[in-house]
């Protein structure tokens, strides 16, 4: 959620020192005073019990159900947002994954759709996505997944065109006025950290069971990347650029359309790109709701427990993830040489486009006329050996791994987990309280510390501070084990172009793969426990902090590495005293995404095992009695989120302003 | 494909595509969304029948035989809709979802969706009896004869012991959707046990899969009819019996779970529409044995649901006639 840009005054080293030894006799002191107090005023809360403000959010909740067929609202505002998207997701569909027109097939087959997917990838981007672009796609049909795919295709289209629309506005307008940017950060705060589970049950109600409600879900969670990341890219435009276009006499919208947009056009291209990921991370579930596609594969698959259809249908949302991940990656740098290149080469391609364009245009012709190129050939069956294959796997590993897996979950329980869980959960609300404001304070400054003092001060309004700690001690030992492995496998990646070529498609299929897939082998592993959670928590978080860490160890300047080398330090010493410190700022974002991805994954602990706030919001997802309680236990969620991410984020800050060597 | 074949071949494939596109636009060229393309010799207005399909194998089943029912011998249109309980029952008051074909208990539900709002009706039993308990693995019931008795828990307390369960024994409760009393039965009949909530029916699952193949203790929450059952027969623990309000009181439970007679809820709307596929929803019962014999086709055999209804109905003709008008 962080997109840190602004530095801060430098500091002097001796502050450092002294913040450090503050943090130290913080947490001593809480200690000591733990030892003391445990067990007392701990707030508990049992399973089944209600506070009234979670009785009041049933009543909301009902009333607005009871409501619905008379209030002027839903009859002229909500159900025309549905109509219209309603009719754009039926539109993509009908293009190309559902019989329409009066047709039994799709109005453009398989032949058309993989055509115009390698075009558009070469026009965008360059040749090389291209290739892969039809690759990915015939693969889909490979798999004997065509038509869930498409359905996934145009959802996402959908999810992520609207989210464009509204998100890219809001962006350029929170990158021109920082007074909108401040009033919007919260709103994408919440958007982005309140689990889905939440609000799927209450947007049926607004936008009733279908596409439209399947859509609005999605684009929940994907529309703040394309927010932030614009808004991102308009204020990092330089200063003396603006100027000068104000200075040549630039009215605001000159300066906006001709000077700012263009050249903010690479960075928002990645927005783009966020938003895709984001969008196809909801396809499982949106599913729930009766979303059609791929996610619908994975659930029913796993009704049954059965992996490998589960498997094969996830790798198909990865395969897709990658392509456009590809695809929109290359679009943003062809966005930022396109001026560049000789009038030559520019001739030539544009003579190859639109060869290219007219063969497109006889597949897509083709596809619509004939059976061959509409319907994707059965009887390839890569599917199935997919799915026999995954299936054996985990059998293997069911079988033999377990008791190794059992071994380490129970160190880990014992020796990381149950300590600071402990401490946690066993201390008075108030002491964790205000060692969290101090905390915040030591660390991000005074307004840090406010913002931590407001969030405790909610999530005991709440009604589940022991949850909460619950959570957050599971979610502190996943980052801490996400930050280990971030740190070891990224510099591995910055150091070495080889292993990043390597790893990078395994980090993205971690990404993207729906966490449901690995859950049930995970679970034979390490059984319905805490733990469990953890290693799901670890597979989502550790690829975006590795990511993180490889890039700022790749930012470091070579001449650095260079000198130390030449002075004849180990790769030891030049790892630890060159290269780590120097991508300092690159740690504490990857700390502060690495927290925050965990926090995402806490609903789907609850599936596991993990209990506290992810099990109440699962639980009040499937019982109506349950629904205040769990929309509570999502705004805890979200508190833990924001208290972390602002005193991460002012960390960062300070962080940059030391000696950091850029 | 295509692509690697001579021109002549190139040609012949296309013509034969060409003649193929010709069959299948000939006789595939009904209307898209058109209301009531009759496909079956079908008898009065069907129309489209909506039909929720909530996230569970022996519902699939009840389901996957309606549907087939329904558009083979009625000619309805069918449209099955992949929802969570919850949400199929909001479905009844917005019109988008006409029968919820197995519903366990949920009181809350009706009392909310049939008494408050009266947007939803009842139709009757399934004839599917549910039974909320828990349970141990085959081994252990082997093993340890009188673990089936609860009064004897305390005992094995130590076997059940995980990293999840602080020194005491675990009883592992799972699926949220279903009402639970086990924390008060836990208090009530001084077990020394401590309830993990696992949050998934495919936690409670793997649970007891990996617990017999490993011959490791594990006792849980579970239910009959339950697809599981075909592949590994667990044993219930008797809980003091159910007695008629021994559970008004929720924290002072202290008996088993009652019975549950699944049942069949339909929206108010459709009860009332005159569709035949009313009727069958309403008429449609059948036993356990018939349920879990079509879970299995679907969940063991991993046959489709439509290809599992289709073998399910076939050899239960006469059963299938009662049904219809």
């Amino acid at each position: 959620m962080a997109v840190l840009t602004e530095r801060a005054t430098a500091r002097p080293a001796p502050v450092r020192n002294t913040r450090r030894i503050a943090v130290a006799a913080i947490v001593a002191g809480w200690l000591v005073l733990w030892l003391i107090l445990r067990g007392h005023q701990t707030l508990e809360l049992g399973t089944s019990d209600l506070t009234s403000l979670h009785r009041w959010f049933n009543d909301f909740n009902d009333a607005i159900g009871a409501d619905r067929n008379s209030n002027p609202l839903f009859l002229y505002f909500f159900n025309e947002i549905r109509l219209v998207i309603d009719n754009l997701v039926t539109f993509f569909q009908g293009l190309i994954s559902q019989p329409s027109f009066g047709r039994p097939v799709p109005a453009i087959g398989w032949l058309g759709v993989v055509a115009i997917a390698g075009y558009a990838s070469w026009a965008l981007g360059n040749l090389r996505v291209a290739a892969l672009a039809v690759g990915g796609f015939v693969f889909f049909g490979l798999q004997g997944l065509w038509q869930e795919s498409m359905d996934t295709l145009a959802l996402t289209l959908s999810a992520v065109f609207v989210s464009l629309l509204i998100g890219i506005p809001i962006g350029v307008w929170a990158g021109l006025s920082s007074r909108v940017n401040r009033l919007v950060t919260p709103v994408l705060d919440f958007m982005q950290t309140m689990p889905t589970f939440v609000y799927l049950a209450p947007l049926t109600l607004f936008f009733l069971i279908g596409p439209a409600s399947a859509t609005i879900a999605t684009l929940i969670y994907a529309t703040p990347p394309a927010v932030r990341i614009t808004a991102h890219a308009i204020r990092s435009v330089p200063h003396t650029t603006v100027e000068a276009a104000e200075s040549l006499g630039s009215t605001r919208r000159q300066t906006l359309t001709k000077v700012l947009l263009p050249m903010a056009k690479r960075t928002i291209v990645l927005g783009v790109n966020q938003t895709i990921m984001a969008a196809l991370s909801m396809v499982t579930i949106a599913a729930l709701i009766d979303a059609p596609g791929l996610g619908k594969t994975v659930v029913k698959a796993l009704e049954t427990l059965d992996v490998g259809v589960a498997f094969n249908a996830g790798l198909a949302i990865v395969v897709m993830a990658i392509v456009l991940d590809r695809v929109t990656t290359a679009a943003s740098v062809r966005a930022e040489v396109a001026g560049r290149a000789s009038r030559n080469s520019v001739r030539r391609r544009r003579a190859g486009l639109v060869g290219a364009g007219v063969v497109t245009a006889v597949c897509v012709w083709l596809s619509y006329t004939y059976v061959w190129a509409s319907q994707f050939p059965e009887g390839a069956g890569l599917g199935d050996d997919i799915a026999r294959t995954a299936d054996s796997v985990t059998r293997w590993a069911q079988s033999n791994l377990s008791g190794a897996t059992n071994g380490l979950r129970d160190a880990m329980t014992t020796a990381l987990l149950n300590p600071f869980e402990d401490v946690l959960t066993g201390s008075p609300w108030w002491l964790v309280g205000a060692v969290l404001v101090a905390l915040g304070a030591v660390l991000g400054g005074w307004r840090a510390g406010a913002t931590a003092a407001v969030c405790v001060a909610l999530i005991v309004a709440s009604g589940l501070w022991r949850d909460s700690m619950t959570t957050l001690a599971s979610s502190l030992v996943a980052t801490v084990i996400v930050m280990a492995l971030g740190v070891v496998v990224g510099v591995w990646m910055g150091r070495s172009a080889m292993a990043d070529r390597l790893i990078r498609p395994v980090l993205d299929a971690g990404q993207t793969m729906p966490a449901f897939v690995y859950l049930v082998p995970f679970l034979a592993l390490f059984g319905a426990t805490r733990f469990t959670a953890i290693v799901a928590a670890i597979v989502y978080a550790a690829p975006v902090t590795m990511k993180i860490i490889a890039d700022g160890i790749r930012g470091v300047p070579e001449t650095a590495v260079e000198a130390a080398t030449a002075a004849g330090s180990s790769t030891w010493q030049t790892i630890t005293k060159v290269q780590l410190p120097m991508a300092r700022k690159s740690l504490t974002l990857a700390t502060n995404q690495g927290l925050i991805y965990v926090l995402s994954m806490v609903v789907v602990g609850g599936l596991v095992g993990a209990g506290a706030l992810g099990y109440d919001v699962v639980a009040g997802f499937s019982q109506g009695q349950l629904y205040g309680k769990g929309l509570a236990a999502g705004l805890a969620i979200v508190l833990l989120g924001v208290m972390f991410d602002r005193i991460t984020q002012a960390a960062a800050q300070r962080a940059a302003g030391a000696p950091s060597g850029r | 494909m295509v692509t690697g074949r001579r021109p002549a071949g190139r040609f012949a494939a296309l013509a034969g595509a060409a003649a193929l596109a010709l069959v299948v636009s000939g006789c595939g060229g009904a209307k898209v969304g058109g209301s009531s393309d009759s496909t079956g010799g079908g008898k009065g207005k069907c129309g489209t029948f909506n039909l929720a399909v909530n996230p569970w194998v022996g519902y699939e089943a009840n389901a996957a035989v309606i549907a087939y029912v329904a558009e083979k011998d009625l000619g309805c249109k069918v449209t099955k809709k992949d929802l969570k309980e919850e949400v199929a029952w909001q479905g009844f008051g917005t019109g988008e979802v006409d029968a919820v074909v197995e519903n366990w208990g949920h009181d809350d539900l009706k009392k909310k969706y049939i008494d408050q709002q009266k947007t939803a009706v009842s139709a009757g039993e399934t004839g599917n009896t549910g039974v909320i308990g828990w349970y141990v693995p085959p081994w252990m019931a082997k093993k340890y004869p009188d673990i089936t008795d609860s009064k004897n828990l305390n005992k094995y307390a130590d076997l059940f012991k995980t990293s999840e369960s602080s020194g005491k024994g675990q009883l592992l409760d799972g699926d949220p959707s279903f009402v639970t009393n086990d924390g008060a039965l836990v208090k009530n009949l001084k077990l020394d046990y401590k309830v993990v909530y696992a949050g998934s029916e495919a936690a409670l699952i793997q649970a007891f899969r990996q617990a017999e193949a490993k011959k490791t203790p594990v006792i849980g929450y579970f239910y009959e009819p339950q697809w599981l059952f075909s592949e590994l027969k667990l044993t219930k623990v008797d809980l003091p019996k159910y007695t008629d309000g021994c559970d008004s009181v929720p924290d002072k439970v202290a008996c088993d779970y009652p019975g549950y007679l699944l049942d069949k809820v339909v929206s108010k709307k459709f009860s009332t529409s005159g569709s035949p596929a009313f009727d069958l929803v309403k008429k449609f019962e059948w036993t356990n044995e018939d349920q879990n014999l079509v879970a299995k086709y679907i969940a063991q055999d991993k046959m489709s649901p439509e290809a599992a209804a289709k073998k399910w109905v076939d050899a239960n003709r006469t059963k299938v006639k009662s049904w219809l008008p």
